[in-house]
């Protein structure tokens, strides 16, 4: 995966690089809107990283053009700015995510990789499948080989995104901001509690289990054969 | 003369001088259009006179011929006053009257005039006349000329008695008025300069200085009255920031210390990856602890500043109770609480949707973590948390009860402060923040958080207005 980090932070930005380097992506470093905004119309980028304060041209200016220019490549804003309406701002500018800072690399890195892959676009299946566990969104059923797995619907919206981004590991704020629509921190961990009760119905009573748990990271759903 | 000149720069000032020149122009318009009415006035009653006096002699001339006219005249010349009198004939020679030294010509044409004479019986003083008369010359059937008058000085002299008195009273209006201005000028000053004074001494940082209140209800009280209550909310303020900072200060050191310790001790003793691994496992934890801690009060800043105000949009409180509920339903049955929600009827509030979740996502979230666990509870029943969301008038309630050991009543006010924790709960995980959230969340609404009595246990009740917070002043 290619990525622009367009950061004025020399630090950090060097710091992002360097980490998504580790985990095999490529990335490039732009240090202000302008540098940013040619980099971005001239690259073969998956995922551009925006930092939303840039000098010479601001962060959601250069999403501005970009789209302007019709060029749709996903991009995650980064900003100090950590209010609902600064967040509702940057997606209505052309985000396609917002995370505010500090953010953990982790975090990041989940949301990138859902970002990238959105285009190959799981959401418009009707029937989505994990090994032999099988979600069909339009007769809101769940079956895991033979057997019917009956659920309340926040759990069959929480497993729907999991199976969504099979196989990408998902956080504790993604679920909280995709499945429950807060944007807040809930200060105790309510989410894995959702999870282990989610996990207890869909994995109890099966060899091979198919929500996993990513330690610092969040939970991923995948075919455990693999 | 720096004294003076703030005293002449006063706006108290400026306007007495305002009042004291219409006042003074006023007087003097008065007084001269008064002057000149009554010179009016004379004048019309010394024609009329004159006009009479003549149709009498005339008639006596009619009567008797010049004969008897000179008589009469002769009479009537020699009585004291100013009336005067003079007969002549055709060519100009006078035959009676008291008259003398006219300009020549003055009786050539019948009519009205105006002339300077002297009077006969006067002695000569110089050649000219220096008396000013009113008459009328009259000529009579056989070519006699009749000349009828009254000396003007009565009239002078009165028209320049109320001159001057017009002249002195502007002087008196303006020398009182300026004296009156001085006065109350001075008087308000000196109020001014004692407030100006307790001002910089506050200033200088004495919070606790007030303006003086002179008792008396007027302006100037009740600018101070309202500065004063605009001290006491500023020295309020003043105090429960150093106190928020002071708990701040506090609050984000104790964790930054722990924080700096480990990192430390790390350095100092670890002697495989495993052991660093650890420590900065731990200092990550940490730090997430202390941005949780910031972000809470950044948001409580922002509830607070009323800045949210701008994202406000109508929704269903009960949806909110519905789905609070469900997201700490499976928390609350590990821990073995039965958590309820009892909101069926819709109550519809306008608001910003994300503050008021959080703001009850904190009571309830404050509601599991005191609530005793199963088998300490009081009386042995079991942990019950009731979250519920009604319509009360123009209200909405959102409220959140448990059984549990409730917080005493002395300390209800104050655990809403930020970062008050009662000593009992110190042990729990928490910034100590989420009810202070509440709370600047009530009022940004402009609702209230209050805590009460479940009896057992604790009811906190977020009482929101239907309509949103009233658009007054900011």
């Amino acid at each position: 995966m290619r990525l622009l980090i367009v950061e004025d932070d020399r630090d950090a930005a060097d710091y992002l690089v360097k980490a998504f380097r580790e985990v095999g992506h490529v990335a490039d470093a732009a240090h202000d809107g302008e540098d940013g905004l040619a980099m971005a119309l001239d690259g073969q980028y998956n995922v551009l990283i925006i930092d939303r304060m840039l000098p010479k041209l601001d962060g959601l200016n250069v999403i501005g053009a970009l789209r302007g220019k019709g060029i749709e490549t996903p991009v995650l804003i980064l900003s100090a700015l950590g209010q609902v309406d600064d967040r509702v701002k940057g997606l209505r500018a052309g985000g396609d995510d917002y995370l505010p800072k500090p953010y953990s690399f982790s975090e990041l890195l989940a949301r990138v990789e859902v970002l990238a892959r959105r285009r190959v676009g799981r959401s418009e299946e009707t029937v989505l499948r994990v090994g032999d566990l099988e979600l069909d969104r339009l007769s809101h059923s769940v079956r895991r080989g033979p057997e019917e797995i009956s659920l309340q619907p926040r759990e069959f919206r929480l497993l729907e995104y999991l199976m969504q981004h099979a196989g990408q590991v998902v956080t504790r704020t993604m679920l909280l901001e995709n499945v429950w629509d807060y944007h807040f921190d809930p200060q105790t961990n309510v989410i894995d509690v959702h999870i282990s009760r989610l996990r207890s119905k869909i994995d109890k009573g099966f060899s091979q289990p198919l929500l996993h748990t990513i330690r610092g990271a969040g939970y991923m759903v995948r075919d455990g054969a693999r | 003369m720096t004294a003076l000149g703030k005293l002449f720069r006063t706006t108290t000032f400026k306007l007495t001088l305002v009042y004291l020149t219409v006042f003074a122009l006023f007087a003097a318009f008065l007084l001269g259009y008064f002057a000149l009415n009554t010179r009016r006035l004379i004048t019309e009653q010394i024609t009329d006179t004159v006009n009479a006096e003549i149709t009498g002699l005339s008639e006596q001339y009619r009567l008797g011929g010049i004969r008897r006219l000179v008589i009469v005249v002769d009479t009537r010349a020699r009585r004291p006053g100013s009336s005067l009198y003079l007969v002549t004939t055709f060519a100009g020679e006078a035959l009676a009257g008291n008259v003398t030294a006219l300009p020549p010509g003055t009786l050539d044409n019948s009519g009205w005039v105006e002339t300077r004479y002297r009077r006969l019986d006067e002695s000569e003083q110089g050649e000219h006349a220096d008396h000013e008369a009113l008459a009328r010359v009259f000529q009579l059937p056989g070519g006699f000329r009749l000349l009828v008058g009254r000396d003007l000085e009565e009239r002078e002299r009165l028209y320049h008695i109320v001159l001057s008195a017009g002249r002195w009273s502007v002087i008196i209006v303006i020398v009182l008025g300026l004296a009156g201005g001085l006065f109350v000028t001075r008087r308000v000053l000196r109020r001014v300069d004692a407030m100006t004074e307790t001002t910089r001494t506050i200033m200088d940082g004495d919070l606790g200085g007030r303006l003086p209140v002179a008792g008396t209800g007027d302006e100037l009280d009740r600018l101070a009255e309202n500065l004063n209550a605009m001290l006491e909310r500023i020295e309020a303020l003043m105090s429960g920031l150093k106190e928020v900072s002071d708990n701040i200060a506090h609050d984000l050191k104790t964790p930054l210390t722990r924080l700096r310790n480990r990192a430390e001790q790390a350095l100092r003793n670890a002697k495989c990856e495993p052991e660093y691994r650890t420590a900065l496992e731990a200092t990550i934890e940490e730090s997430d602890g202390l941005i949780a801690t910031f972000n809470a009060l950044l948001m409580i800043a922002r509830a607070e500043s009323g800045q949210a105000r701008d994202d406000m949009s109508e929704f269903d409180a009960a949806e909110i109770a519905h789905d609070v509920g469900e997201l700490y339903e499976p928390l609350a049955e590990e821990k073995g609480i039965a958590l309820k929600v009892e909101a069926e009827a819709p109550a519809r509030v306008k608001g910003n949707r994300e503050l008021i979740s959080q703001a009850l996502a904190n009571l309830v979230d404050n509601a599991i973590k005191y609530v005793e666990p199963q088998g300490d509870a009081v009386n042995g029943a079991t942990p019950e948390i009731i979250v519920k969301a009604m319509n009360e008038g123009e209200r909405i309630l959102l409220t959140v009860a448990d059984n549990g050991p409730g917080i005493p009543e002395s300390d209800r006010s104050r655990v809403v402060e930020r970062f008050v924790r009662l000593e009992q709960s110190r042990s729990q995980p928490g910034s100590g923040l989420g009810l202070s959230l509440a709370s600047a969340v009530a009022r940004l609404h402009g609702g209230e958080l209050t805590l009460e009595d479940n009896q057992p246990g604790l009811k906190s009740i977020i009482a929101l207005p239907r309509g949103g917070p009233v658009q007054s002043g900011g």
